[in-house]
């Protein structure tokens, strides 16, 4: 007994909270990556990690191919719807004020998911997680379904890649050069504006994979991605769109407070994230890892 | 005319002719709606037009004002006028909370503010089940006498009552843009630190521009409360505050008139497609990609603009 909870019931809560800590991180993520390079904020990045978890369903429906074919085909298949919506949609915009991306994405995602509403229903689909995770395992203190613990392990693997690549490599000094000042980067013979592609494709890949992992986990519906986005704001609001690492830290660490708020005041636990990010505003205007604008 | 351009009187004529004219061609139930919507689109105008602020959580205010009022005339017994005014000062109260918070950030962090902000208000309203009935609603809000005298039960009744709020609000809405004070926030707009250094305070500006729009979302909610005798969570939902943004955006952000043309085209189109089901969602975000991308100055804005004339 911790607090008067029950050990078992607080550890339950904890993975609760890494495992929705995870998406959050993961989209966050990419919402950052995407805003630091092209200045836009993708309302639609919800949509996206829907359609990621819709497309893991189709590709076993129809297509015969699991989960781990699914990890792999599709991210790449929604890196692939984003790169064509940058080339159709976005590209015409980059030049406009800030808040008109805004309102693109935002009426993209209802495109999205009024085709998935359409098409699919409401309720939407189920899918089971690969056979190898189908059970639960016996920690000691607790129980703990292994797709779970595989999902919190994926997310931190993803994360940690995804902010290697960005800070360490060769490609990665090239974006945060390119988010610094695209006309010097351009002018070094680099081709920016399939840069800023490949950057949203690879942002919106990331969605995509959150919703792979998401698919087993969660009833796939159409409204699973705006379910989520609002509170993937709040996220970014607070962490502050500066860094890969703060976005990270900022997605699992809510994820965390929103578990342990279920436990002690569960009324609470649907709202504590925007008020951690009502607080974080009176204290800190530019978020935690932000940079004042 | 009162700082109205010669166009803008021209336009103001006509809507006034075709708010009287309305309830004896359309079902005056869905003119009414329009007529609501309408006004809270001039308010979320006054943010994104003047200010240059996209709030994507102005449905909060419309629906605490709908709450507001429901509850009040349904619960307390109270008149509706006391409702809808109660309904937009509840509205302007939860605006100068969350305007004095979401101020501190620009653009686009103020947006994913506002809409966040809009969250806590929206779950509060599906756990406050006494005062809002959850996942109920308020239903069956009776439309009692205005002022206890005027019965409103009529459609025709109530009709009129809408019609006069949402005129005065018109009206109004022109006066804010076009005074001295609306004048300030125009050059806050534009630039900022030119104005701090002449001696304004951009935030207070912003922050009564902010208050301005949620009452005026506060009243339209109340309004719609009472016409519909029905008030919902959807109402306080996000895809409530995209749709008061597609209208302005539709209609054309800055004009005065834009916003009601909006509310018009949104509303009916979502009356008149309502049998083909989620494809009014697919359709109204087709329309905020095409507007962006190739239609930015809006219906009333590209008028304005090829008669060289603001409306």
């Amino acid at each position: 007994m911790v607090f008067g909870k029950p050990l078992p019931l607080l550890f339950g809560q904890l993975l609760l909270g890494l495992i929705n800590g995870s998406f959050y991180a993961i989209l966050s993520m990419g919402l950052a990556i995407i805003f630091g390079l092209l200045r836009i904020i993708n309302f639609a990045h919800g949509a996206m990690f829907m359609v990621g978890a819709f497309v893991t369903w189709g590709l076993l429906t129809y297509l015969g191919i699991g989960f781990w074919g699914a990890i792999i085909c599709a991210p790449l298949l929604v890196g692939l719807l984003g790169l064509v919506l940058e080339r159709v949609l976005i590209r015409p915009i980059y030049k406009l004020d800030i808040l008109y991306g805004l309102l693109l994405t935002f009426g993209l995602a209802q495109v999205l998911q009024g085709l998935a509403t359409n098409f699919f229903g409401v309720s939407g689909v189920s899918y089971d997680p690969p056979a190898a995770f189908a059970r639960v395992v016996n920690l000691g203190f607790m129980y703990m379904p292994l797709y779970r613990g595989f999902v919190v392990f994926a997310a931190i693997i993803v994360c940690g890649g995804t902010w290697f690549v960005v800070e360490k490599t060769r490609l990665g000094a090239l974006l945060r050069a390119a988010t610094e000042n695209p006309a010097l980067v351009q002018s070094f013979g680099v081709n920016v504006p399939r840069l800023l592609a490949l950057t949203f494709g690879g942002g919106v890949a990331l969605a995509g994979l959150a919703g792979v992992l998401a698919a087993p986990l969660y009833a796939v519906n159409p409204g699973m991605g705006s379910d989520l986005i609002d509170t993937v704001f709040a996220v970014v609001v607070i962490g502050g769109m500066g860094s890969i690492g703060g976005a990270i830290l900022t997605g699992f660490g809510l994820g965390i407070i929103e578990g342990f708020t279920d436990v002690f005041y569960p009324p609470g636990s649907a709202v504590v994230v925007f008020v951690v990010m009502a607080i974080v505003l009176l204290a800190r205007p530019a978020g935690l890892f932000g940079k004042a604008a | 005319m009162f700082g109205f351009s010669r166009a803008q009187l021209i336009s103001l004529v006509i809507l006034i002719a075709v708010v009287i004219a309305a309830p004896f061609f359309v079902y005056p139930i869905v003119a009414m709606q329009v007529m609501c919507y309408a006004l809270f689109a001039l308010g979320t105008n006054l943010l994104m037009g003047s200010v240059g602020l996209l709030s994507l959580g102005q449905a909060a205010y419309f629906g605490l004002g709908g709450y507001t009022a429901g509850y009040l005339v349904q619960s307390l017994g109270l008149t509706p006028e006391i409702g809808i005014v109660a309904g937009g000062l509840a509205g302007g109260l939860l605006g100068a909370v969350f305007g004095w918070l979401a101020i501190r950030r620009q653009d686009i962090y103020f947006a994913m503010i506002t809409l966040a902000l809009a969250q806590i208000v929206y779950f509060g309203a599906v756990q406050l089940t006494g005062f809002t009935g959850g996942e109920n609603g308020i239903q069956g809000i009776p439309r009692s006498a205005l002022f206890g005298l005027f019965p409103l039960a009529n459609d025709h009744a109530i009709y009129a009552l809408v019609a006069v709020v949402f005129l005065i609000g018109v009206v109004f809405v022109h006066r804010v843009i076009h005074s001295p004070f609306g004048q300030v926030v125009r050059a806050v707009r534009d630039n900022e630190p030119r104005m701090v250094s002449l001696g304004y305070r951009p935030a207070s500006y912003k922050r009564i521009m902010f208050i301005l729009a949620a009452v005026l979302a506060g009243i339209a909610g109340g309004l719609k409360a009472m016409v519909m005798g029905i008030q919902t969570l959807s109402d306080v939902g996000i895809a409530t505050s995209g749709l008061v943004v597609l209208m302005v955006l539709l209609g054309g952000i800055g004009t005065i008139f834009g916003p009601i043309v909006g509310a018009l085209i949104v509303i009916a189109m979502q009356y008149y497609l309502a049998p083909f089901g989620a494809w009014v969602i697919v359709i109204q975000g087709g329309i905020f990609v095409i507007c962006v991308l190739v239609f930015r100055r809006g219906i009333v804005g590209e008028l304005a603009y090829r008669l060289k004339s603001p409306l």
